[in-house]
């Protein structure tokens, strides 16, 4: 079709990526750049490296203002911990969703798709009371994992892979004597791994990047996420810091890396057909 | 939740938001599914049906939607209809039914209101440009064979990326002196984008937009695939340029998509806290790009007022319900 239309519309299309591309990489690249000039440059000159005015010293600048590592570690801990829950309790529901025949399937699948329409906003304030407040789980990683703890969409994702697994395949199994337990370990979940990394890379990026909730909940220093630090930092200190946008890019560095490497090292199971059968139920 | 991110972001916002629109087919499904579920039953049907296993393996899923959804979801509501205070845990106190009085407090507070005249700028903003950019930019991937899994990656590394981390480059890139209005040069505005009354929230819009785009390019990206491929040799055939195949194909090709993409925007944007809590110190400049998310945080929780902060969240919620139901209307065709 291309060539009955000449190279006119292709170079379009080109330029029309090419610029797209930029616009959204850009200002990665600048992220870095950024992190490792000793005096921020905001001329055009600095948005590429200059050997002469390149430093670590904003990473040794932030990290002794709030701590990298706790940061990292109590993100991890937020992060794994709605992992767990999601690949662990979320697979168990995916799974009698789409194989198992029991009363109440049709309203659990319902409530299912019913929770992604509930608006956080909404949920703010009660469950700020309930959880801080009443169940006393301020400060505390249970606090921040609890309003996440099984995604939803995950759990719509497994439904999906599960039910285009053949149906003969459990019938064969039960006729073997297998129990339902061996039945969900060793026939079902083997064959629905590409679920569990696409609804893993999914879940993932939840809580990494979640702000609102944990800022809310703890403020023990020591219990905060990176996210949160790094804001409580761009809000309060920055101001009194010597490179302060040196500090901050170098914070956001650390933050955004490890989603960039993962979404970049699994990008093949984070497509868009994947992404449909979570939104499309 | 606000997670795609979480919220599930939804799209960070996102990904709770995710597929609130497409909840009425899939739920259909369901029921179709239940229904032709029936006879199987009967045919070997304890009282919970054949396999209760299921219902066990979905107990702590319900348990979860009960506590962490239904539950506060109720709480929601009376907290906004009650004089509602924290107190000390376990304190008894009485709060009394106060019908309408919050609502009305809230509604007649200048700052409310305009906090809700910003989002609606916000929306006017992100909400076309999302759609137009994620459009073309999905048509011309769609298209495209080198280069392909480098470009999806680029989009949507924004969208993947935490707010807290990009919104640094932003505050770098616009601050005075910063890189974009050294190039504008006599263009750039006086003060500075994020501490200008007038372009506070436009800026927002802007950022909010780069930010989720990838998000919605992949939507469009599906919903592509799904474009019968004779409509488009038929047009070829009729000798229709690019242009006109685009509009008379493809647009109305990708319908469903765009009510999707329609719809989880404006639910995100409603949602926007992060931004203008850190893009502009807190809603600034005099309230300039407050949300009405950031103002039931300074309500509720900094100043004490959590029954005026569950208002602002219930009148939000009915504002954003109402597009909701404009946009389908109008975007939804008759399907």
């Amino acid at each position: 079709m291309d060539r009955t239309l000449g190279r006119g519309p292709t170079v379009l299309r080109g330029v029309v990526l090419a610029l797209g591309a930029l616009a959204f990489l850009f200002p990665f690249a600048y992220m870095v750049i950024g992190s490792l000039q000793r005096t921020p440059d905001p001329t055009l000159a600095g948005a590429f490296p200059d050997p002469a005015n390149l430093t670590t010293a904003n990473y040794t600048a932030i990290d002794s203002r709030i701590g990298l590592l706790t940061g990292l570690v109590n993100s991890g801990l937020f992060t794994g911990g709605v992992l767990l829950g999601t690949l662990v309790l979320g697979v168990l529901v995916g799974y009698a969703l789409a194989v198992l025949e029991w009363r109440g399937r049709g309203t659990t699948f319902a409530l299912a798709l019913l929770v992604q329409v509930v608006p956080f906003q909404l949920l703010l304030i009660p469950l700020y009371v309930l959880i801080a407040r009443d169940y006393g789980l301020a400060d505390s990683h249970l606090g921040m994992i609890l309003p996440f703890a099984i995604n939803s969409t995950a759990v719509l994702i497994f439904r999906q892979y599960f039910l285009q697994v053949p149906k003969e395949l459990f019938e064969a199994a039960r006729i073997d004597g297998a129990g339902e337990i061996r039945l969900l370990l060793r026939v079902a979940l083997p064959l629905v791994r590409p679920a569990l990394v696409t609804a893993g890379l999914l879940t993932f990026i939840g809580p990494w990047n979640e702000f609102l909730w944990p800022f809310l909940i703890t403020k023990d220093a020591a219990l905060q996420p990176l996210a949160v630090s790094l804001a409580n930092y761009i809000s309060n200190v920055a101001a009194t810091a010597a490179n302060p946008f040196g500090a901050i890019l170098a914070g956001a560095v650390v933050l955004a890396a490890p989603v960039v490497v993962l979404f970049v090292v699994f990008q093949r199971y984070f497509i868009s057909t994947d992404l449909g059968s979570g939104v499309k139920g | 939740m606000s997670d795609a991110s979480t919220l599930p972001a939804r799209p960070a916002g996102g990904s709770t938001a995710v597929g609130a629109p497409g909840a009425p087919a899939p739920a259909r499904r369901g029921a179709r599914r239940g229904a032709s579920g029936g006879p199987r039953r009967r045919s070997s049907g304890g009282i919970l049906g054949r396999n209760p296993f299921g219902l066990l393996l979905s107990a702590p899923y319900l348990v979860f939607v009960v506590l962490v959804l239904a539950y506060p979801l109720g709480y929601a509501l009376y907290i906004a209809f009650h004089d509602f205070f924290f107190t000390a845990p376990g304190v008894a106190v009485e709060r009394p039914f106060v019908g309408l009085d919050n609502f009305v407090a809230v509604l007649t507070d200048a700052d409310v209101r305009r906090s809700f005249l910003n989002v609606g700028v916000f929306l006017l903003i992100n909400v076309p440009l999302t759609v137009v950019l994620s459009l073309v930019l999905a048509t011309a991937l769609n298209r495209v064979v080198r280069f392909r899994g480098f470009l999806r990656v680029a989009f949507y590394l924004p969208y993947v990326a935490a707010s807290v981390a990009v919104v640094g480059v932003w505050l770098f890139l616009f601050s005075s002196g910063g890189l974009v209005n050294r190039l504008l040069g006599p263009l750039a505005p006086d003060p500075s984008w994020l501490i200008n009354e007038t372009w506070a929230m436009p800026s927002i819009a802007l950022f909010v937009t780069w930010k989720q785009l990838g998000f919605y390019i992949l939507l469009y990206l599906a919903a592509l695939q799904n474009v019968p491929k004779e409509l488009y040799e038929a047009a070829a055939t009729d000798g229709a340029s690019r242009l006109r195949t685009f509009w008379t194909v493809t647009v109305p090709g990708v319908r469903p998509a765009t009510l999707l993409v329609l719809l989880v925007s404006t639910v995100t944007g409603a949602n926007l806290f992060t931004e203008p809590y850190l893009l502009t110190g807190g809603g600034g400049p005099n309230g300039a790009s407050t949300s009405p998310v950031l103002l039931m945080y300074q309500r509720g929780i900094e100043q004490g007022y959590p029954d005026e902060a569950a208002a602002i969240g219930v009148v939000l919620v009915l504002a954003v319900l109402v597009l909701a139901g404009l946009q389908n209307r109008f975007a939804g065709g008759d399907r």
